[in-house]
């Protein structure tokens, strides 16, 4: 039983990253129908800011920050300079270029710092049962859904972003400026994806830390429902808690292949993911 | 129709692609008029609605609202100048609460507006116990209200209405016209009203333009129109 409790906490704090990667994959999805194949290349290009921030300041809290507005920035300017002009043209053309930032980012980054690997620290200390570094990864990514929630919800902003995102005509009649509205969604998620990857990128940081972490993150959007912010939670959740619990009971070999499995169960139960609501799409 | 337009359109030109659909119409609304626009599918009656509010660019000629140049206004500017469009099918937010898409129409104005969304709501009674629900519990007749409701949030001026009667019962539609003649008695709303239902749209409207192939074909006040039996023949078709 103590195995247990132990490994579900583990796969809590490991689904936490996952959870929030999945939510800046979502909301962006939610927007603009597209998935944002360089929401890892973001995080990435944080995570580094955040690297070189620390090594100049010695404090991780200042990186950590420059991790959150390179990540902001990133995905803003992204939205505005590279896929607006472009996926005016036809949706397809926009998931390409992502894919396109994603390898240039990745290049980028190794030509600047490197590609080997650069010792990364917790913000916290990692020892012990459900470690301090862990309730900072669960808690984090609990207070940032909960605010998102609130935005999305409760605000002026918020009621005009989500207007914007299903139907942008009409939000447009109603005096909603609706491009605008998408690069505040894009720096948004690209806020969260920076989070996600301070709380995934550590021990080590190298170009391609976050190749594993981005396959399990679109797995848990994908399971959780592609337009749904609370399905990435939950996928995200689930996937870490099935890694968890298949390494330590089975092997921590097998422990990729769960994400596979229950990418495999769910879907064939409910085809559209989890939370996500059946939809007539226009193709 | 003395008096200077409140909404005037000078040799109003707009394409889709080579297709010219709109070829230099020019429309004159007055202040409190109630305005239709009739025409058969086609026509250009909803790209001329479109190219007004800066949903479809203008090729050339000129759009004016109380003598302010509008014509290459980017369409959520539009709503900002007192022109409020609702859209063909009403372009009602199904995701949205039906508040949410009442509060939506006049955000530009202010934040929170409880005096206009009581207004709105008054007029609409089927919304008041939907308030909270999702637009996409409602019936085709309150979503056509629901978009009239989120447009007038917005207090415009000139109302511009797409086809609200398409796919709605005679009573609903009737319900309705009524209500836009009501508004315009007591706030002294201007109507553009684009109908393919020619019959009922010049009954409740003072003047009417027929469209046809982009063109006006035929102009004047309803009841001419209505009793003129060339041009029911010809482009109304009955």
């Amino acid at each position: 039983m103590d195995h247990f409790i132990n490994l579900t906490l583990n796969g809590l704090a490991l689904g936490a990253a996952y959870s929030a990667l999945a939510l800046s994959l979502v909301l962006i999805y939610q927007a603009t129908r597209l998935v944002n194949f360089a929401q890892p290349a973001f995080a990435l290009l944080s995570v580094y800011a955040a690297f070189a921030v620390t090594q100049i300041t010695g404090s991780y809290w200042l990186g950590f920050g420059a991790a959150l507005i390179t990540g902001m920035t990133a995905g803003a300017a992204a939205e505005r300079f590279v896929v607006r002009p472009i996926a005016r043209v036809s949706p397809l053309n926009g998931v390409i270029v992502t894919l396109g930032m994603l390898l240039v980012v990745q290049g980028a980054v190794g030509m600047i710092w490197g590609n080997e690997q650069h010792a990364f620290g917790y913000a916290f200390s990692y020892v012990g049962r459900f470690s301090p570094a862990d309730i900072f990864a669960v808690s984090a990514v609990a207070g940032v859904a909960l605010l998102l929630f609130l935005l999305y919800r409760f605000t002026a902003i918020g009621l005009r972003m989500r207007a914007a995102a299903h139907h942008p005509e009409a939000a447009r009649l109603s005096g909603v400026r609706v491009g605008l509205m998408l690069t505040a969604g894009w720096a948004i998620a690209s806020f969260i994806g920076a989070l996600a990857g301070m709380l995934a990128a550590p021990p080590f940081l190298y170009p391609n830390v976050f190749d594993i972490v981005f396959v399990f993150g679109i797995t848990a959007a994908v399971v959780g429902g592609l337009d749904n912010p609370f399905g990435a939670i939950l996928g995200g959740m689930l996937i870490g808690l099935g890694g968890s619990w298949v390494s330590g009971y089975v092997g921590p070999e097998l422990a990729t292949l769960s994400a596979l499995v229950i990418v495999v169960v769910v879907l064939s139960v409910r085809p559209d993911g989890i939370l996500s609501r059946p939809t007539a799409r226009k193709v | 129709m003395s008096e200077t337009p409140l909404l005037k359109v000078e040799d109003l030109t707009a394409h889709h692609g080579a297709v010219c659909a709109l070829d230099r119409v020019s429309i004159d609304v007055p202040e409190r008029g109630l305005c239709a626009v009739l025409g058969a599918n086609g026509a250009g009656k909803s790209t001329l609605l479109r190219t007004l509010t800066g949903l479809h660019p203008a090729t050339s000629g000129r759009v004016t609202l109380d003598g302010e140049d509008i014509t290459r206004l980017p369409a959520e500017r539009a709503v900002t100048k007192g022109l409020a469009h609702v859209p063909e099918g009403g372009g009602v937010i199904v995701e949205l609460t039906v508040e949410e898409n009442l509060r939506l129409g006049g955000l530009w104005r202010s934040r929170h507006d409880p005096e206009t969304l009581a207004e709105v709501l008054d007029l609409f009674p089927p919304l008041v116990e939907r308030r909270g629900k999702p637009a996409a519990t409602l019936s085709g007749g309150e979503r056509q209200m629901l978009a009239i409701g989120r447009a007038l949030m917005a207090r415009p001026r000139v109302l511009l209405l797409d086809e609200p009667s398409l796919g709605l019962a005679p009573m609903v539609t009737e319900q309705i016209f009524t209500l836009l003649g009501d508004l315009r008695e007591r706030t002294g709303l201007t109507v553009v009203l684009v109908e393919q239902n020619a019959a009922g749209a010049l009954g409740v409207t003072d003047h009417g333009f027929v469209l046809n192939q982009g063109r006006v074909a035929a102009e004047g006040p309803s009841d001419e129109l209505l009793s003129d039996d060339r041009t029911r023949h010809a482009y109304l078709g009955f």
